[in-house]
């Protein structure tokens, strides 16, 4: 089971049609999954999923940046998470990295830095972000834009973050999170 | 949340106020007429009609008229953005964008210049199911323009029902076109649409075709009860 967290400002919002759902179909074709939103989780939401998905906002939604303490839980579980956009954003803010204004609307080339499990050699993604991550000193990064950090991933967790939109021209990378 | 909707008229832009208006508030439409046929950007058959479904609807209208040249009409809805935010306080605008990348980036851009939202309920949707969900939310809705082999004129002007998406979806194995016409193959007018107080009526239209391009051109229509 593979828990898809809504991450946008309000529960059942106009963004979560455009940012949570295109993420369920592609969950939908490999694993059962269930959604809920930020505000609504519970401990057995946690305990019983095998994966977690933070879905990414809207341009202007930056709802969770702004509430920590609904994320405490990210330190804490053990189970693997994909950051997605906001989602990589919130993750950073949790773990103490520095967000940081840097605005990409788009189809962007990305540079793979490392060999890795999600991507592989230069491509290009849709992006759709105002903020990114810096001073990662807990992540390892993964890929690059010419302006900013695009995936990271803890040194010691399996906590992966990217800022780009995998959901709309790179789904095989939420596959590889999902079978690896 | 005070939503002006992107609106062209056809199915898709129709189908994003619908999923808008059940979850914010739409105080405007927002439309451009181009003049390119051949517009990247925006629908083109019958955009005369948009005033009867602004009509309709019971919302007011911004349409401004764009050359279509391919920056400037950019410009053009930058402006007619600008125009509906002064205008009737809009925080967000809502397009009906389903996959192109093109479209939505602009959009994206030009609304975060603008310090709005943006919303497009439809992205990445499958598009077979959108057209089924037209079926069950009781839109009428005619093709009004195609423009891509094997398409021809006896599409013009047919009702979307189960069976002619059935061909669309038929089409898509066979010739990869895009069963909600997102890359511009077919163009679609709503007739009738759950929002609608009135439905539109055509008096009187003609088909102005030439091999796999051709439009259906509503010449007089009204509003008549539902």
């Amino acid at each position: 089971m593979i828990l898809i967290v809504d991450l946008n400002w309000k529960k059942d919002s106009l963004g979560s049609c455009e940012f949570l759902l295109p993420i369920a179909a592609v969950v939908e074709k490999l694993d059962n999954y269930i959604v809920k939103h930020y505000l609504d989780l519970t401990d057995k939401d946690l305990s019983g999923c095998v994966k977690i998905i933070l879905s990414g906002t809207a341009l202007k939604d930056i709802a969770t940046l702004s509430q920590p303490e609904k994320f405490r839980w990210l330190k804490e579980t053990q189970k693997p998470i994909l950051g997605i956009c906001a989602g990589m954003e919130t993750i950073g803010m949790v773990f103490g990295a520095h967000l940081v204004k840097c605005l990409e609307i788009g189809m962007t080339p990305i540079t793979t830095l490392k060999e890795n499990i999600l991507v592989s050699g230069d491509f290009k993604a849709y992006s759709l972000h105002s903020y990114c991550v810096e001073s990662l000193e807990d992540f390892e990064v993964w890929a690059q834009s010419a302006k900013c950090v695009q995936i990271i991933k803890h040194r010691t967790k399996p906590v992966f973050g990217v800022l780009f939109h995998p959901e709309v021209r790179n789904q095989e990378l939420i596959k590889r999170f999902i079978e690896c | 949340m005070r939503l002006g909707v992107l609106f062209s008229g056809g199915k898709d832009s129709t189908l994003a106020l619908q999923y808008a208006v059940e979850k914010e508030e739409v105080v405007c439409l927002i439309t451009i007429a181009s003049k390119n046929m051949e517009s990247f950007m925006y629908h083109t058959p019958n955009i005369d009609v948009t005033s009867l479904q602004a009509e309709a609807l019971g919302l007011p209208q911004i349409t401004k008229t764009t050359e279509g040249e391919k920056e400037k009409e950019l410009l053009d809805l930058k402006n007619a953005i600008s125009q509906a935010k002064k205008e009737y306080a809009i925080e967000g605008v809502v397009t009906g964008a389903i996959e192109s990348v093109y479209q939505a980036e602009r959009v994206q851009r030009i609304c975060y210049e603008l310090g709005l939202w943006c919303f497009n309920p439809l992205w990445k949707h499958d598009q077979k199911t959108l057209l089924e969900e037209l079926l069950k939310k009781q839109f009428k809705v005619i093709i009004s323009g195609i423009f891509a082999y094997p398409l021809d004129e006896k599409w013009l002007g047919k009702q979307i029902d189960a069976k002619l998406i059935d061909r669309l979806v038929g089409l898509q194995q066979k010739y990869g076109i895009s069963p909600s016409g997102e890359g511009g193959e077919i163009e679609t007018t709503v007739l009738d649409a759950p929002q609608f107080k009135r439905q539109i009526e055509i008096l009187e239209s003609k088909i102005e075709a030439r091999g796999n391009s051709g439009i259906f051109n509503i010449k007089r229509a009204r509003l008549v009860s539902k």
